[in-house]
């Protein structure tokens, strides 16, 4: 689900793409709201809200009574019905592999690579600070 | 896999098809049921209803409830083959909270029969603040307005008929009762299928 909801719109439209038909109704139509994102400075210390974030949700039902939800950052409708359809299609026995193999793993390598490169460019910027000791002399 | 909600999603039936005109139709109707107390109407709505449920009551409560409303359902009606349902549904749909007991409900949804409590269970508001009392939705099995009661009060041209099966005598004491209270008293809405009534705490009744 991680990888769906921050997925690029347009790599999930492309990989989703020969399962955009699917048919389905709508449990809960995509609605966006805010949620408050909190982190521990140093992933140990106190917890903090660190701001909110734009969340789009939905749930939708395909015809074989599968229920696919998802929770996608941003606001996407589009992105988020097509993140539900990949979580319901993931449940289904049959698709489960092909799905995961074309959609998952794509949109985690694309986040993967992305990640890599954020921490590239801030390790470029990176200043060490140290302290010459004075020397005592005799 | 992430979800807000801790039960399964495979029974949860859809909600309005458009949620802000599907709503806004039913809380026309309600107003129509609580302007006119004793007139049966019909209540149009699309919405999945789980078994066990009226549409009118189910849908009305999809339309009224959000997550500042505590909801309470009559443990008879929770028992019931399908009642667990009824309170995931509007979960699901509205986010309301459950309230642990009556006193405590905003909305409350019951049925008639063995397990009704009663009326001044409920919260009825304060002097200052009237509003702050329940609204109760009551599943019956049968409405008429050809026989019954004699209902008097604002909104009524005169006097009204309304028979509800499965609400006996105790009931009207508790109505009296409740009636006498204004400006504070319950509100409620009488269901049977897609048909439905308001009584207003204004409505008097007699046999």
């Amino acid at each position: 689900m991680g990888a769906l909801a921050k997925a690029d719109p347009e790599l999930l439209e492309s990989t989703m793409s020969a399962h955009a038909h699917t048919q389905f109704t709508w449990l809960r139509r995509p609605e966006t709201g805010l949620a408050m994102v909190r982190g521990r400075i140093g992933g140990t210390g106190d917890r903090f809200n660190l701001g909110e974030v734009t969340v789009t949700r939905c749930v939708l039902r395909l015809a074989g009574g599968l229920t696919g939800v998802a929770y996608v950052q941003g606001r996407s409708r589009r992105k988020c019905e097509l993140a539900a359809l990949a979580d319901a299609l993931l449940q289904d026995a049959s698709m489960h592999d092909e799905i995961f193999r074309t959609v998952v793993e794509p949109a985690a390598r694309a986040q993967a690579a992305e990640d890599l490169a954020r921490r590239q460019r801030a390790q470029a910027t990176k200043v060490e600070f140290f302290t010459v000791a004075r020397e005592t002399g005799p | 896999m992430s979800s807000s909600t801790s039960f399964d999603l495979g029974g949860i039936g859809a909600g309005f098809a458009d949620p802000s005109f599907g709503s806004q139709a039913v809380f026309r109707s309600c107003l129509e049921a609580i302007s006119r107390p004793g007139t049966l109407l019909e209540v149009e709505s699309e919405a999945e209803v789980p078994k066990g449920a009226h549409p009118a009551a189910y849908s009305l409560l999809l339309a009224l409830l959000d997550q500042d409303t505590r909801l309470w359902i009559a443990p008879s009606l929770e028992a019931s083959a399908h009642g667990a349902a009824i309170g995931e549904f509007l979960g699901f749909h509205t986010g309301c909270r459950r309230a642990d007991t009556p006193c405590l409900a905003d909305f409350a949804l019951l049925s008639t029969g063995r397990g009704l409590p009663p009326l001044e269970a409920f919260a009825s508001g304060s002097e200052d603040y009237p509003d702050r009392s329940a609204t109760l939705v009551l599943q019956a099995d049968e409405l008429r307005d050809d026989s019954g009661w004699s209902l008097t009060g604002p909104g009524i041209r005169g006097r009204t008929r309304l028979a509800v099966a499965g609400l006996d005598h105790a009931f009207l004491a508790q109505w009296a009762a409740n009636h006498g209270m204004f400006p504070r008293g319950v509100d409620i809405f009488i269901s049977c299928g897609r048909r439905l009534v308001g009584l207003p705490r204004t409505t008097r009744i007699e046999p």
